[in-house]
């Protein structure tokens, strides 16, 4: 993916499509892998007073691998009565969804796949998308618990996405751009009261903003407390009960991935992205070091995700909506007046 | 703490006793002719037999009246020996019991051989339930005697609704009908199943079909005799 | 205690209706959802068919009996010391407690003490196995909740006892080991000290349960104002146990009827809440748990000595009678009304199991909850199906 950026220009379309799908595909997998290995097979497992996987390769390494060789095995089930196109499509376009969000994350000065100019709307525009998958395999599955579950997670989404845009607004205020590139360069330049040595990461402004985003993002995953839709002991998994196989690994996948996409966009809003202070933000070396910088910021925040997913127990749908909009939205709101003010007279 | 609570045994069985007396006496002259029999066991459990008409009103009298508004369990009894007798159980055990197998194959109600509990009884089936005063700390086991001809009682959902469960247990099991029950189905059973498991006339497959090879807890002592039976008790 | 937030409750109340309200309007069309009878939430095979309008329950109906073993019937042909293995298994996370109350029967029938060191050592195991039954619960709950951190750690400490109980009797889950007239065998060495540590630890797990789950937020707001129990209808339905003593009756058979064993010598207290709601079932139990511990610590340092068996004769008759003898068991209230004809084997047994008589209040406590509430309340009535379906 670094290779790619620096080659661009002396490369095919074919050829820069191909390592941009190469590189879409590391950032997407890698990630997963790193995070259910490192998050869920050991975190949660020392949380929980247990070794987790021990066995296959040092440390239980290997799990993984096992993991997915055996859902690849499987049988891909498919229940009589399902909507046969709408449950078989329905994985995959919440993995689309995934891979469409990690598309406008930049990695490192040039090491980015999409340049755009209006990134970070992009990327919330397309998070949206993976409602629509959910939608379609909690219909499509021909199950009542699905169905709740589907229902569930749509409403819950949507009623999440708000609160995620409007903690984003802040930031794109602050930072005066919406291309996440820039917004890394803005808090790389920035300066608090004058002193620059670290730049000016907007966590330290829009600490508000940053908290917002955590826990609608935390809603968006539909991980614990917020994991009503897929409320294993009593809807057994909602929306994904009737998978089995490689689609239930793609759905499996799409959860750990959107984690760590989603982490990468909040540590490129809040946490100054690829930039380490003390480089030069156009150093070339820090296309080798930012995605390195990025993993580590990406491992911290979602261990937060988890640590929360495996401490809390859910809400109820009721309360779920509630925080939202009486909550969340009017912070939000307030957030962004505060920082369009301040922006204003600074 | 408990201490306070617990007086010393002499005490509290005389208290008690006042207590159960009380009931009863209580009992007879609300029910009237509906009070059969009683037992009472002084300081420690009191067993009351009413008619089948007053079956609910002694229910409601001991709920609103007597402060007896825990429901414990409902359920019957088949006072009928087990027309398979003793062959049910290991001829280990008949030898030891001494007594001879009863007649098999006898399915009739045999009257003459019915021998009920405490607190009396004229019937093969009768239903028996027990509430508790959760102040005192007392119980009652009310008993009711059903006529072969009418295998029936009235519910006493309308009182405890907490019966509902144990009667339509009790029904499918003992085939007692529960008249004015709300929703007199299977509990338990399948829906399409046929019989009363816990009749005594109702035979356990199992044990007909390879008998129980006894009571396999004896051990074998150094200076007991050493007979067929026992070790055939011993593999199994 | 903690005063129940009125406000919360009745906003809850006027949800519902609303909802109800709304539904009525817009003519929505029922669903019917089937929980179980395989499903996370009903600890083995209890089948919940719940008529819902929305998210809405409308009605819902328990269907048991696919563990329905027939205790009742096979009580009738084996033998007194036989029953107790099979009475092991009705309540099979808290078993030696079930034995216990058959035991007590049998011996008030056959007129026969246990020596006073078996009946403390009988005490302490019941006790163990409320600790060992409850701080499941406490897991389990929590897990119902959507927090799956507790229960590991709830496996976790619960071995402690567990170890405890196998120790002594050699079984972790069906110890069989008592015995009419006493217990089979007496304590093995070290086993005291081991117990007190065990208790400790249990303690702290009490403690670790209070604050992670007992003090969280979204805990309490999924709990408080749930499935409101009042006293009346609990008692009317047979409800016992914490499950009623959480909506504020101060009842417990160890207090008030002790039979058997030696609750009256401990010093102790019985814990109650005036809310009758989930929450109150939990917190409930939880200082139940706590009172157990502290119990058996007692019950170990005033262990008398002496045999732990009575004499009886080696082939077990019992005389004829009826008895019924109810203890309080992990789960509530459990009774055993055994009749006896004289014989090697007993006439009648009646068992009156608590989780029966808990659930049979579900029909009534689910009407217009929500399906996410299901969960609460049943996992907050607390049942083992083995003692539903016995």
């Amino acid at each position: 993916m670094i290779d790619a950026t620096i080659l661009l220009g002396e490369l095919a379309y074919w050829q820069q499509t191909s390592l941009r799908v190469v590189g879409g595909l590391a950032a997407v997998l890698l990630i997963a892998g790193t995070l259910v290995y490192l998050h869920l097979f050991k975190l949660v497992s020392f949380m929980q007073s247990r070794l987790g996987p021990m066995e296959a390769g040092p440390f239980g390494s290997l799990q993984l691998l096992a993991e997915v060789g055996k859902f690849l095995q499987k049988e891909d089930l498919v229940p009589r009565k399902a909507d046969r196109f709408v449950f078989l499509a329905a994985p995959f376009v919440v993995l689309v969804s995934t891979f469409l969000l990690v598309v406008v994350v930049p990695w490192g000065p040039d090491a980015w796949f999409v340049d755009s100019d209006i990134g970070i709307y992009l990327a919330m525009a397309v998070s949206s998308v993976s409602v629509i998958g959910i939608l379609m395999a909690g219909w499509g599955s021909a199950s009542k618990y699905s169905l709740l579950g589907g229902l569930r997670a749509t409403g819950q989404l949507i009623a999440y996405e708000l609160p995620l845009i409007l903690a984003v607004i802040g930031v794109v205020i602050q930072a005066g751009t919406m291309n996440m590139q820039l917004i890394v360069t803005a808090q790389a330049d920035g300066a608090i009261f004058g002193w620059d040595g670290i730049g000016n990461p907007y966590i330290l402004t829009q600490g508000v903003g940053f908290l917002l985003f955590m826990i609608a993002m935390q809603a968006e995953l539909t991980q614990t407390p917020f994991d009503m839709p897929i409320a294993e002991s009593e809807l057994v998994t909602g929306y994904m009960t009737e998978y089995s196989g490689m689609r239930f690994l793609l759905f499996f996948i799409g959860e750990f991935a959107t984690a760590g996409v989603f982490s990468a966009i909040a540590a490129v809003l809040f946490l100054g992205g690829w930039y380490v202070p003390g480089i030069d933000s156009d150093d070339n070396i820090l296309n080798v070091i930012g995605p390195l910088v990025m993993l580590t910021k990406v491992v911290g925040l979602t261990f937060l995700v988890f640590w929360f997913r495996f401490t809390f127990p859910r809400f109820r749908e009721d309360q779920l909506q509630k925080l939202a909009w009486k909550v969340l939205i009017p912070v939000a709101l307030a957030n962004i007046v505060a920082t369009g003010i301040l922006k204003v007279a600074f | 703490m408990s201490s306070t609570d617990t007086p010393t045994d002499a005490e509290e069985k005389v208290a008690a006793d006042h207590a159960r007396n009380d009931l009863v006496a209580r009992l007879t002259a609300h029910l009237g002719d509906g009070f059969i029999d009683s037992h009472l066991v002084a300081g420690d459990d009191l067993w009351v037999r009413v008619s089948r008409d007053s079956w609910v009103e002694a229910a409601s009298f001991a709920k609103t009246s007597l402060g007896f508004a825990y429901f414990s369990f409902l359920s019957g009894i088949d006072w009928m020996p087990s027309p398979f007798g003793r062959d049910m159980d290991a001829q280990v055990d008949l030898q030891l019991d001494g007594s001879d197998e009863e007649s098999s194959g006898d399915d009739d109600t045999d009257s003459s051989a019915i021998e009920s509990g405490v607190a009396g009884g004229d019937t093969r089936f009768q239903v028996f339930a027990r509430l508790n005063d959760v102040v005192n700390g007392l119980g009652i086991t009310f008993k009711v005697d059903i006529p072969d001809h009418d295998l029936s009682v009235p519910s006493w959902v309308g009182v405890y609704p907490g019966a509902s469960w144990h009667e339509r247990e009790c029904w499918e099991m003992y085939g007692i009908d529960f008249i004015d029950h709300p929703g007199l189905r299977h509990l338990y059973l399948p829906g399409e199943f046929e019989g009363n498991p816990l009749r005594k006339d109702y035979p356990l497959l199992a044990r007909r079909m390879k008998p129980w090879p006894g009571i396999v807890d004896v051990e074998q002592m150094p200076d007991d005799d050493t007979d067929a039976d026992d070790s055939a008790g011993g593999e199994a | 205690m903690t005063a129940i937030s009125d406000r919360e409750k009745l906003s809850y109340i006027a949800a519902q209706a609303a909802d109800a309200r709304l539904n009525l309007e817009l003519e929505t069309e029922g669903m019917t959802l089937n929980l179980g009878p395989q499903h996370p939430a009903t600890h083995g095979t209890l089948r919940i068919i719940a008529k819902l309008d929305g998210e809405q329950v409308i009605s819902a109906e328990p269907v048991m009996g696919y563990m329905h073993r027939g205790y009742e019937k096979l009580a009738e042909v084996r033998t007194y010391p036989q029953v107790t293995a099979l009475v092991n298994r009705i309540d099979w996370v808290g078993s030696f407690a079930n034995e216990v109350p058959f035991i007590l029967a049998a011996e008030k029938l056959m007129e026969v003490e246990a020596p006073p060191r078996a009946q403390w050592i009988r005490t302490a195991l019941f006790e163990m196995s409320r600790v060992a039954n409850i701080s499941l619960f406490l897991g389990d709950m929590a897990l119902q909740l959507g927090a799956t951190t507790p229960a590991f750690f709830a496996f976790r400490d619960r071995e402690h006892v567990l170890n405890q109980i196998e120790a002594v009797t050699g079984g972790r889950f069906h110890p069989n080991f008592d015995r009419i007239g006493g217990l089979k065998d007496d304590l093995p060495a070290g086993w005291i000290t081991e117990t007190k540590r065990a208790m400790r630890k249990m303690r702290q797990f009490c403690d670790e349960m209070e604050q992670l789950v007992l003090g969280n937020e979204i805990f309490a707001a999924r709990s408080r104002g749930i499935g409101v129990i009042p006293a009346d209808i609990g008692l009317s339905y047979g409800l016992s146990g914490a499950n009623i003593r959480s909506s504020g009756v101060d009842w417990d058979t160890r207090r008030d009827n002790p039979c058997g064993l030696v609750h009256s010598e401990l010093d102790w207290k019985v814990w109650t809440h005036p809310d009758g709601d989930s929450f109150a079932r939990f917190w409930v139990r939880l200082q139940e748990v706590r009172e157990s511990t502290k119990m058996i610590d007692q019950l170990l340092d005033g262990l008398p000595s002496g045999p732990i068996m009575a004499k009886v004769p080696r082939i077990i008759k019992v005389p004829a009678g009826e008895a019924y003898v109810e203890t309080e068991n992990p789960l509530g209230v459990m009774g055993y009304y055994v009749i006896s004809k004289g014989d090697l084997v007993p006439y009648r047994v009646k068992i009156r199991s608590a989780s029966f008589s808990n659930i049979s209040i579900a029909p009534w406590l689910l009407k217009g909850v929500y399906v996410p509430d299901i969960i609460t309340i049943l996992a907050s009535l607390y049942f083992i199906l083995g003692d539903i379906d016995r």
